[in-house]
């Protein structure tokens, strides 16, 4: 039984959005419920399509294996399955899983008494997800305009979009992102960091406190955010760094057709400079 | 049903101000009288300072503002001195390193010679600022485990600014300082290297830096979640496993079959973070040295498929138009 030894007074009913008591057990360690059960039907069809898709392909190759979305021509229409069709349902498939699983972490999070953040935090990502696969076609007319399921073929879009522009990087939400993701990184190492010091101390030292914790963080840069403070900054700048990524690239195209770094000509341009 | 979700702290409870552990004293002590800020209080802790500079943090910070004076001044004479100009095309303005020509000579001060001396003061300022690090971790009895995630930071930049020009051979190897000129430097060094997307390195520390943004948003979602049972006290819930850490590590396992602990969470944070800056750094050593071109790697090495030549001969002015 794939129980840890304190788990079994935690399997209680209860909790569910839908379904009832109909779905509400466990599978090994997993929960199922109903959303457990959408999540398998969406992510299994979804798969086999995508090994359908590749064996319909010239390679199986797992670098290059690309399942395109439609040519630019289908507009936002239906295509064929193996010019498009498979992309589409696909990404059908993709949104139904991505949703039913942040449901499910929704019937765990009501059963266990926690609170929403963490099915919250799940939705930023789809929304990133959605953004860049249906939202951003969606305003410039095409599917086409979506990325490729494949490993290199995603990379080889993110690089011919961000060369579209000239400079992706002048990208003004783009700057704000990566920015974001960095700090992030930056932010979990120190996290980390103060946890396992504090915790592992080091030879014949004594586990330190909270009060240890923020007074390193004081001595250190003049302020601790503190054990809970910690986690708050963490979600903000996580979840900023997927937002602010799903911002860029839906301005790209959009609302800005140029290159980027053309964008910063406003600041150039404000009249509170002197003319030569 | 609506029920509480911990985002902002509702009511601050405000006792006196924390000194701080004592510690042994030396020359230096703790210094400014701390303050309360009731919009930081919003988020975390209200108190700001005391904060403890000690000679390492004074040589390191002074190590700093002479790097960016010597990179703000000369941004500065690039424009004539010129105020207003230095305003408006800040983001335009670089410091740059001296021109390939120079080899790792050291070349005259206008021409890439205060850029290696701002590169100096840098490099000095983040070394000293590791050992501040480690010194201070010492000194409260806590593990060193921050001053070696800064080291790694630390790598990534020295693998750039330094350890590439000298296996490449030349000071106008490593990147500028400015806004968008380190941007313009960055697109250039991957076209010139044949798309750095196709460098496995690259893809290793992409995945830890996503990895890293995931494992946060993962990590402080769940903590949050489970603060009203005390989720926070971290590291009392790893010596004393409490319901917090029941219910949190209960939360992964039946969502996705696996959970860490409430320590190990931590080990993976420190690893995926650490990870990013040094894979990356290793991403960026082999480039131009032991491979030219990642996207002719990827097509040697079945990542990409080689495509027919259909162009005919294109001369390549880079092989002397061979």
């Amino acid at each position: 039984m794939a129980m840890l030894s304190f788990e079994k007074k935690y399997r209680v009913p209860g909790g569910t959005l839908l379904g009832g008591e109909l779905f509400d057990f466990w599978v090994g360690p997993f929960y199922v419920g109903f959303f457990g059960v959408t999540t398998i039907f969406f992510s299994v069809l979804g798969t086999l399509l995508i090994i359908y898709g590749a064996a319909i392909g010239p390679t199986w190759n797992i670098w290059q294996i690309d399942i395109a979305p439609p040519d630019i021509s289908y507009g936002l229409g239906l295509a064929p399955l193996a010019k498009g069709g498979l992309w589409q349902i696909i990404t059908i498939c993709a949104i139904g899983s991505f949703a039913s699983w942040a449901l499910r972490e929704v019937e765990i999070s009501r059963k266990l008494g926690m609170g929403l953040h963490v099915p919250f935090a799940y939705s930023v990502a789809v929304f990133a997800y959605v953004t860049l696969e249906v939202f951003r076609p969606v305003l410039m007319g095409a599917w086409g305009n979506a990325f490729p399921y494949g490993i290199m073929a995603h990379l080889d879009w993110v690089s011919n979009t961000g060369y579209n522009y000239l400079n992706f990087e002048y990208n003004p939400a783009h700057m704000i992102a990566v920015t974001l993701f960095f700090t992030t990184t930056f932010a979990l190492s120190l996290h980390g960091s103060l946890v396992l010091s504090a915790i592992n101390p080091g030879e014949g030292e004594e586990v330190k406190t909270a009060d240890h914790e923020d007074t390193f963080f004081r001595d250190f840069i003049g302020y601790s955010v503190g054990t809970l403070g910690i986690h708050r900054l963490g979600l903000f700048l996580a979840l900023g760094a997927g937002f602010f990524s799903a911002m860029c690239i839906l301005i790209s195209g959009p609302f800005w057709t140029a290159g980027w770094p053309s964008w910063w000509n406003w600041w150039l341009n404000m009249p509170i400079w002197p003319t030569h | 049903m609506p029920e509480y979700q911990n985002i902002f702290t509702r009511v601050q409870v405000r006792g006196p101000a924390h000194a701080g552990v004592p510690v042994a004293q030396g020359p230096f002590t703790r210094e400014f009288t701390p303050f309360f800020s009731h919009f930081l209080g919003e988020l975390g802790n209200a108190q700001v300072g005391p904060i403890y500079l000690g000679s390492l943090g004074v040589a390191s910070l002074l190590f700093g503002f002479v790097a960016i004076e010597i990179i703000g001044l000369n941004m500065w004479a690039s424009v004539g001195w010129n105020p207003v100009l230095f305003l408006r095309d800040l983001p335009w303005l670089a410091l740059e390193p001296p021109s390939p020509a120079y080899g790792l000579q050291i070349p005259p001060l206008n021409q890439g010679g205060w850029w290696l001396m701002a590169g100096f003061f840098l490099t000095s300022s983040m070394i000293l600022w590791f050992l501040r690090i480690y010194r201070r971790s010492r000194q409260l009895g806590l593990g060193t485990h921050t001053a070696w995630a800064w080291a790694s930071a630390v790598w990534l930049y020295l693998c750039l600014g330094f350890f590439r020009p000298i296996l490449m051979g030349a000071w106008g190897e490593a990147p500028p300082f400015g806004i968008f000129p380190h941007l313009d430097w960055t697109v250039a060094f991957s076209l010139r290297c044949g798309n750095l997307y196709y460098n496995p390195f690259h893809m290793l520390s992409i995945v830890f830096l996503y990895g890293s943004v995931l494992l946060f948003a993962m990590h402080a979602a769940t903590i949050l979640a489970v603060s009203r049972f005390g989720g926070d006290k971290e590291v009392e819930q790893t010596i004393d496993r409490g319901t917090a850490s029941e219910r949190a590590a209960l939360f992964w396992r039946w969502t996705m079959g696996f959970n860490a602990t409430m320590e190990s969470i931590h080990r993976w944070a420190w690893w995926f973070a650490v990870l990013t800056p040094l894979t990356g750094g290793i991403g960026i050593l082999l480039t131009g040295t032991v491979v030219d071109d990642w996207f002719l790697w990827g097509v040697k090495h079945g990542l990409a498929p080689h495509y027919a030549a259909i162009y005919g001969t294109v001369a390549d002015p880079a092989q002397g138009g061979k």
